[in-house]
């Protein structure tokens, strides 16, 4: 990190564009200001604080503009990434804003939450001349950056809607996939009505990432964009109980249906005493924090989860989100308990990093075997055996073994099941004519992600299983294109 | 947007509502639910069962009793006020078919949801008996509304105020003995519930229950509605309401439904402090 005032001098020096690519490659690669573990952990507030202007503008400077934009590749909606970062490096956000827009209507979360190093930055030509990837451009960065300095100043790029096709359609759930779905479709000139089972948009980036790591606010001004693009919004509408699809279709007279239920459906542990009192999937521990406010307990009437020692199983960024919203809440010890080793973890290594500076244990190749309770119910600890590393399994990693006899019990109060979702199975008993696979998720035609209902289509967790925001951001603007060509033949 | 057009008070505890919801007025079977928050950032959202509705007028009847924070809430809402976040219909409808003889049972508030239920069972032409129990007199709801299904109507109470002084279990035994029922539903209090089921499995009497547990959405992702029901993890908001008496695992749904009753107990009172509200009154 650079002082403040060898920033201004770099910056100053790069807006007079006179660095050769080699001394490009000497730029200092900017770190995000954060605040300190210590601190943090006492509060719910955003955990990295982003750029300053000076440290945009510098790190964008680390771009060499090369020919094959190989980052461009690496992202799921394919944002202009060179195109918007030497915007940025002359300093002119506006028009880094402008071709971030063209691609993504969520730059403020998806420069937050997108697993950038295994996307657009994995590829990045600087990162690789480092032969570093963490090397690469901070293109996440750069990307939130531009967002939020563009939200500080009030300033807001509502895309521009076509004329009215006379089309209606409806999209199932205000998540990631659907709201890019929703742009999209609206863009096209279609009116398009968003269905909410909760009483907030935003599906699971209000009830499943923290605070922390994701402004609410945030997520309400992107809702807020689509609003105004004129997408009517209607919350406390579950599809498939306030109305059923085939209603939907059949009475209501949409043309087109886009489906972004999500993986809805918490995995429990599976072992003996799942249902203890204090046994929690990660689902309602974070809803409970996130979307019902129940850290704040001076103002929400949800009640928090009271505990000391916490144990969380899994391994992804749930885990890593459960736990760390554990310690903000007051927990005194909390450990991740993962069955395969430190290398297999999914979650994203800055996640890993945040986790252990703030001081949650990981015990690794452990796995559940029994929760015990007391005689009123409640959870005093779980039973764990140890696991080795076999053969990898389908998913490429190399899947637990337990070793028999080495059953220990560590004491616990709180456990939370962090091991994944399957797809929420509620459109699928009230609509049974729809193709699912055994998981439960809709089986789609690979290219327009169209289901097996002529008309309906559908993308993000309910077809992928759990991914990423991105990921179903992605299926959602792919589905969209699909859903724009099929509604303009009908 | 869901404004209430009817309030009564029934006793000091016990309210009854019509609340202006087209959409959940026309999707509504007997045994569904709602979950209801009051609006903002920091409301809880809780589950409460429909007792009546009127697709003409787009209404749907609730009813409670002030136990929680929103519950007191609710209470002080009058008519003209509007209720911002109502969603629903949740759950399975209860199953209704030709059974015979079904026997009902309804203890405190648990005789709102009841009500379509026995009506929907004597619309299917079973012979229906109905039982109503309450702690005292002035708990004791919608008396001419069952009476109209059952005229042999039922009323305990457990003080004597008013009808016989027994529990419920005590007719549920002994229509049993005397009547063979086919069927029983029983709605209320969990404890209630619990023994009603243990009544009649001697007699072989599949006992229909309506759990309440502790719920957030609603629709299946959080979990925390979770029974056991046969040894199975069920969930009660998307599974349920409405399970066989005999599988669940009472123990476990009674301390689960505990979770939160330390904070809950310094909540009620909070409440009367904040509302300006004497103990004992709404």
């Amino acid at each position: 990190m650079k002082s403040a005032k060898e920033l201004d001098e770099i910056a100053a020096k790069l807006r007079k564009n006179s660095y050769t690519p080699k001394e490009r490659m000497a730029i200092p690669l900017q770190e995000m200001p954060v605040q300190a573990p210590e601190v943090r952990i006492h509060n719910m507030d955003e955990v990295a604080l982003g750029f300053s202007e000076n440290q945009a503008i510098v790190e964008a400077s680390r771009c060499l503009g090369c020919k094959n934009h190989p980052c461009v590749e690496g992202c799921p909606v394919r944002i202009d990434i060179p195109g918007f970062v030497s915007h940025v490096a002359s300093g002119d956000m506006k028009g880094a804003y402008s071709v971030i827009s063209q691609s993504s209507l969520l730059p403020a979360i998806c420069g937050r939450v997108c697993p950038q190093e295994n996307q657009c930055q994995k590829f990045c030509t600087v990162g690789k001349m480092h032969k570093d990837i963490e090397q690469s451009v901070g293109i996440g960065r750069l990307e939130r950056y531009v967002a939020d300095a563009m939200s500080a100043q009030g300033y807001e790029i509502i895309p521009e809607v076509a004329a009215a096709t006379g089309k209606k359609v409806a999209v199932v759930g205000s998540g990631p996939a659907s709201i890019a779905a929703a742009a999209d479709l609206r863009k096209a000139g279609h009116e398009v009505f968003m269905f909410e089972a909760l009483h907030k948009g935003g599906g699971v980036l209000v009830y499943g990432i923290p605070e922390f790591r994701l402004p609410k606010k945030i997520v309400a001004s992107e809702i807020g964009k689509l609003e105004k693009m004129g997408v009517h919004i209607q919350t406390n509408f579950l599809v498939g109980r306030t109305m059923t699809l085939d209603a939907l279709m059949k009475e209501e007279g949409f043309d087109a249906v886009f489906v972004g239920s999500g993986a809805g459906l918490p995995k429990l542990l599976g072992v003996p005493g799942e249902n203890l009192v204090g046994v929690f999937s990660a689902n309602e521990y974070l809803t409970r924090s996130n979307l019902m406010h129940s850290y704040d307990p001076d103002h929400a009437l949800t009640p928090a989860i009271k505990s000391e020692k916490v144990a969380v199983f899994g391994g992804g960024n749930v885990a890593m989100d459960a736990a760390r919203t554990a310690l903000r809440l007051g927990a005194s010890e909390v450990t991740i308990v993962y069955r395969r080793s430190e290398n297999e973890l999914p979650a994203r290594h800055e996640e890993v990093g945040h986790a252990k500076e703030e001081g949650v244990h990981f015990l690794f190749l452990h796995a559940p075997v029994e929760v015990q309770g007391d005689d009123k119910g409640r959870v005093t600890g779980v039973v764990l055996q140890t696991c080795v590393l076999g053969e990898p399994d389908a998913s490429g990693r190399r899947s637990p073994v337990p070793v028999e006899g080495s059953e220990k019990f560590y004491q616990f109060d709180t456990v939370i099941a962090a091991i994944g979702n399957g797809s929420n199975p509620l459109i699928k008993m009230t609509t049974p004519q729809i193709e699912t696979n055994r998981r439960g998720n809709f089986i789609v035609n690979e290219e327009t992600l169209e289901t097996s209902i002529p008309g309906v289509f559908a993308g993000g967790d309910i077809v992928l299983g759990a991914a990423t925001v991105i990921l179903a951001m992605g299926q959602g603007r792919q589905a969209a294109k699909a859903m724009n060509e099929y509604l303009s033949g009908k | 947007m869901n404004r209430i057009v009817k309030k009564e008070q029934w006793s000091p505890e016990v309210f009854s509502m019509d609340i202006e919801c087209p959409l959940v007025a026309r999707q509504h079977k007997a045994g569904q639910f709602i979950i209801l928050q009051l609006g903002g950032d920091f409301n809880e959202r809780i589950p409460l069962t429909v007792a009546d509705k009127d697709v003409e007028k787009g209404t749907i009847t609730i009813v409670f009793q002030t136990v929680g924070a929103t519950t007191h809430l609710l209470a002080r809402k009058n008519v003209g006020d509007d209720i911002p976040n109502i969603l629903g219909p949740l759950g399975h409808p209860t199953d209704i078919e030709k059974f015979g003889k079904v026997v009902c049972v309804g203890g405190g508030i648990g005789v709102a949801p009841l009500y379509p239920i026995a009506q929907a069972m004597k619309a299917a032409g079973n012979d229906v008996k109905i039982i109503i129990g309450a702690r005292t007199k002035n708990l004791v709801i919608m008396e001419d509304k069952m009476r109209s299904i059952d005229p042999d109507l039922t009323i305990v109470t457990d003080d004597g105020s008013y009808g016989r002084k027994a529990l419920v279990t005590v007719p549920l035994k002994e229509f049993c003995e005397n009547w063979h029922p086919d069927e029983a539903v029983a709605i209320g209090p969990p404890v209630m519930m619990k023994f009603c089921a243990l009544t009649t499995q001697p007699f072989g009497v599949k006992t229909v229950v309506s759990l309440n547990t502790i719920m957030i959405d609603g629709t299946g992702m959080c979990g925390g509605c979770r029974v056991s029901i046969g040894g199975q993890t069920k969930f009660v908001c998307v599974d349920g309401p409405e399970f066989d008496g005999h599988q669940v695992d009472w123990n476990n749904m009674l301390s689960r439904l505990g979770t939160f009753k330390p904070q809950e107990a310094e909540e009620h009172h909070r409440c009367h402090l904040d509302l300006g509200i004497p103990e004992g009154k709404a």
